[in-house]
């Protein structure tokens, strides 16, 4: 069982009277690259906040990498962590959101370094060389003292990939990171994207891109009102989906 | 029909009357105008010039005499010590009541709120007032165990000086605003930042110093600016507590001498001298502030007036 990353089991969220999450499971395991299509409104960049307690449960639990979240253990009950044990059990999971949210009073270079330094205060110059090698890897090295404004939608999700990875996770969540693109710019995000789930990452990544979807992932959830619908092979559910819902909403977007 | 795909500007086959090639050239502009206005504006000018030079009662003589004057300086000193401290404490005050009115406590939240109502309601001048006065409330000011043994009692009068009661009134009704700015620029970061902050595991307060102030500066230090110019100003209130800042020095000299408008005029051309300086730092802290926002400053009236003269005697056509 080590190798299982996330484990959430009838996962409930509600907004109010809305009930955005009706009970979702889901099983992750170490290297998995796994995309979450469905209908807006269907809950699914709702359950990715849930993961990293961006937003709270209401029910059910999620377990990511043999650490509740959100809760912790203590003398046979159930504790609500507090915000700086939330805050620790974030540094393992790095999020890329739809709109980027670089911090636009940093340079692309102090971008990436503020975390490491900050929250795991390591050493400056180590987090500088590595902050380079990953502007190297995701193709931005030249941009490394520019401000986020001067930069294209593609090029800020990529220094936003680079920030999330330099606090070396062990899962990243990506929350519709080309939705926010123009058309041309949404292809170097998925070859950064494509590049990291070779390098044996552990994604989730909620997406409208099927063709990613397809040929990166090892899973394909389909959710619709709250509730995993469909789950399986990329290519089954594409090419053959079981449910109705399924096929209606394929229909539509492919 | 034929389609319209070599369309040219001599192409007026359209019979409307309108001449293209009159058109692609640009409009004439006319300044007929606005030479009268300004020469106008210029005479009222000149004749307000003449009459401050003219009319004997200003003395300009006595104005520069105690202008540079020994007990004016020192009266200036104490207007900008009592302006500096006051706005750091207002800050400081401000910062503390936006934090605790987006407070989730709601205790927390209603007693900021209440300070402000009460700082923002009543005058500042009445506020000084009961500073000044505070010795007819409390006579003694003790420190001690509520409703047990006291460690330390001192008469009121002693504690708060006229310099301490000043500060105090300007400080805390300062705060009362400055918790506005600053609440105004908390609430101007996007959600999207402290999300992204607290995804990459950063703790609550790093947050607010590393991501979300400096961005709300952008927002707080223009207001800000104008509040320390107005600080600045509204020192010259403390003069009713007897304190001598600039004000009050200007009227300890024309008491005894009464040249009372020279006197005047002399502490308002420190005024404005202090608050000239004050809007040109602003200037560059606004600058570093907005550095990463891709926004050029705004110019100044006097870099606009350059550009533009410099522009107008390049040939038409000719980029600047």
């Amino acid at each position: 069982m080590t190798d299982v990353v996330v484990e959430a089991r009838g996962v409930i969220k509600n907004f109010g009277t809305l009930h955005v999450l009706k009970g979702i499971d889901l099983t992750i395991r170490r290297g998995e690259v796994t995309c979450i299509i469905g209908p807006s409104g269907s809950g699914k960049s709702t359950f990715l906040r849930c993961i990293n307690q961006l937003e709270s449960l209401d029910g059910g639990y999620i377990i990511v990498a043999g650490e509740p979240v959100g809760v912790k253990l203590k003398n046979g009950r159930v504790e609500a962590q507090s915000n700086v044990e939330s805050a620790r059990s974030r540094e393992n999971i790095g999020m890329v959101f739809q709109s980027f949210n670089l911090f636009p009073h940093m340079t692309v270079l102090e971008n990436i370094c503020e975390a490491p330094i900050r929250v795991k205060k390591e050493n400056r110059a180590i987090v500088r060389k590595r902050a380079l090698t990953l502007l190297d890897r995701v193709g931005l090295v030249s941009k490394a003292q520019t401000y986020p404004a001067a930069l294209s939608g593609g090029q800020q999700q990529r220094v936003a990939i680079a920030r999330a990875l330099a606090m070396e996770p062990r899962l990243m969540l990506f929350d519709e990171p080309t939705s926010a693109l123009d058309p041309e710019l949404v292809g170097e995000v998925l070859d950064v994207m494509r590049g990291l789930a070779d390098a044996g990452m552990t994604m989730v990544v909620v997406t409208h891109e099927m063709g990613f979807a397809r040929e990166v992932g090892d899973h394909l959830i389909f959710m619709d009102e709250g509730l995993v619908i469909e789950h399986g092979n990329p290519r089954t559910v594409l090419n053959s989906p079981a449910h109705d819902r399924t096929k209606q909403f394929l229909a539509k977007v492919l | 029909m034929s389609a319209t795909t070599n369309e040219s500007s001599s192409d007026v086959a359209s019979g409307d009357g309108i001449d293209r090639t009159l058109l692609l050239g640009r409009p004439h502009r006319r300044h007929g105008l606005q030479w009268l206005t300004a020469g106008i504006v210029l005479f009222v000018i000149f004749m307000v010039a003449y009459s401050l030079v003219t009319n004997p009662r200003f003395e300009w003589d006595v104005v520069f005499g105690w202008f540079a004057s020994e007990r004016l300086f020192s009266g200036l000193i104490r207007t900008l010590e009592l302006t500096a401290i006051s706005m750091v404490v207002g800050i400081l005050v401000g910062i503390i009541l936006a934090l605790a009115r987006l407070a989730p406590n709601f205790v927390i939240a209603g007693v900021a709120s209440f300070f402000v109502w009460f700082f923002r309601g009543v005058p500042v001048f009445v506020q000084l007032l009961f500073w000044g006065f505070i010795a007819a409330i409390y006579p003694r000011i003790s420190l001690g165990i509520p409703f047990g043994p006291e460690f330390f009692s001192v008469d009121a009068n002693v504690l708060i000086t006229p310099f301490l009661a000043a500060i105090l009134g300007l400080g805390l009704n300062e705060g009362a605003y400055m918790s506005e700015i600053v609440r105004a620029g908390l609430l101007s970061v996007n959600r999207g930042q402290t999300e992204a902050a607290k995804a990459l595991g950063m703790r609550r307060l790093t947050i607010l110093w590393r991501i979300v102030l400096p961005q709300a500066m952008k927002v707080i230090i223009p207001p800000t600016g104008n509040q320390t110019i107005s600080m600045l100003k509204t020192t010259s209130l403390v003069s009713v507590l007897a304190f001598p800042e600039l004000l009050y020095s200007a009227q300890l000299v024309y008491s005894a001498n009464f040249k009372t408008i020279p006197l005047l005029i002399a502490a308002s051309l420190w005024y404005l001298l202090v608050t000239s300086v004050l809007s040109l730092g602003q200037y560059y802290i606004e600058r570093h502030y907005n550095r990463g926002s891709g926004k050029q400053q705004k110019k100044s009236i006097l870099t606009r007036f350059m550009t533009k003269a410099r522009s107008q005697t390049l040939t038409p056509g000719e980029q600047p």
